[in-house]
């Protein structure tokens, strides 16, 4: 059966989107990245090493035609320096696909809600395919979809907790009102938090640290790829519902006596 | 003359442009993005686009990020 995960007018077979942050180098992002199946990548935009340039850069380990760079504007903690950063990163010839996370605060590194709507706002006039980080809120999420974000991305926990989904209510209350794609974004840990996600229907999960800094991290983009593969899969299904009491699972005929 | 690269002073010789000063760092211009006193400049701009005093650069690319 075919099952696409469709942002704007791409559709992709991975559900899965990997950050590149973290890694030990660039041969282990792009070896995870490969393993992880994700045909969407994030990326950051920082300033060259003027005294060192000659570094290998990332984009000579990722082929911007093989996959779709995803820059995000980290980093960024109001609405100005994000739709800086947006412009530059699209200069670069990447693509207007922008991940958009103003942040609101450094040691939770929520996301500042209005600083985001502002910015959103003016990105998609511009033109860009807004993807932006946001609360596990229902009326942001709404907000945003109503500017014109191409997607929206709550976050199960803290960017880089590991604490999987924290609030699966307002993340469900976000799915059954949005009528754009549902990427949780942020704070999954192992791949039964992605698989979770997916169960409950979420579009799409985007990590980097839960795959960059396991302890292996190439074994963990595969179990990723699973998870997210194992709750799509299952949330097509259908699973069967809860029950408090006992459904024997064979015949009760034929019983011996 | 004096102008800012990514915060830093550096002293350059006048009637540089940006294309030049990118091959005098050894930076790729396939790989960065020039903002130049806050404004983006074209690739194909870096060629004539001429440096002044007091000019402030910023030469980004992408890094690895969530």
């Amino acid at each position: 059966m075919e099952d696409f995960l469709k942002i704007a007018d791409i559709s992709y077979r991975s559900r899965l989107i990997v950050g590149t942050g973290k890694y030990k180098d660039f041969a282990e992002t792009k070896r995870a990245i490969e393993v992880s199946g994700a045909e969407i990548v994030t990326v950051a935009v920082r300033r060259v090493n003027i005294t060192d340039p000659n570094k290998e850069n990332l984009l000579d380990y990722l082929n911007p035609k093989k996959y779709t760079i995803l820059p995000n504007t980290a980093g960024c903690f109001n609405a100005e320096d994000a739709i800086r950063t947006c412009r530059l990163a699209r200069e670069a010839g990447v693509g207007k696909t922008v991940k958009l996370e103003v942040i609101g605060d450094d040691k939770t590194l929520f996301p500042d809600i209005p600083a985001t709507l502002e910015a959103a706002k003016i990105l998609v006039k511009e033109g860009f395919i807004v993807l932006p980080y946001i609360n596990d809120d229902p009326i942001t999420a709404k907000k945003l979809e109503d500017i014109g974000c191409a997607a929206v991305m709550p976050l199960a926990a803290p960017i880089g907790s590991g604490l999987g989904i924290r609030n699966p209510y307002n993340i469900r209350i976000i799915l059954e009102h949005a009528n754009v794609p549902v990427i949780v974004d942020a704070g999954v840990g192992t791949a039964s938090d992605a698989a979770i996600a997916m169960e409950m229907g979420c579009h799409g999960v985007l990590m980097n640290t839960a795959i960059a800094s396991a302890k292996d991290p190439i074994l963990m983009a595969e179990a990723m790829r699973l998870g997210v593969e194992a709750g799509r899969k299952a949330y097509l299904a259908g699973r069967i519902p809860k029950k408090l009491y006992a459904t024997a699972s064979s015949p009760l005929d034929g019983i011996l006596n | 003359m004096k102008i800012k690269i990514n915060g830093e002073e550096r002293e350059i010789a006048p009637g540089l442009s940006i294309g030049t000063l990118l091959e005098q760092l050894q930076i790729r211009p396939g790989r960065v993005v020039v903002e130049r006193n806050r404004d983006i400049v074209a690739r194909n701009a870096y060629g004539g686009t001429m440096l002044v005093e007091g000019d402030i650069l910023e030469i980004v690319h992408f890094v690895g990020g969530g």
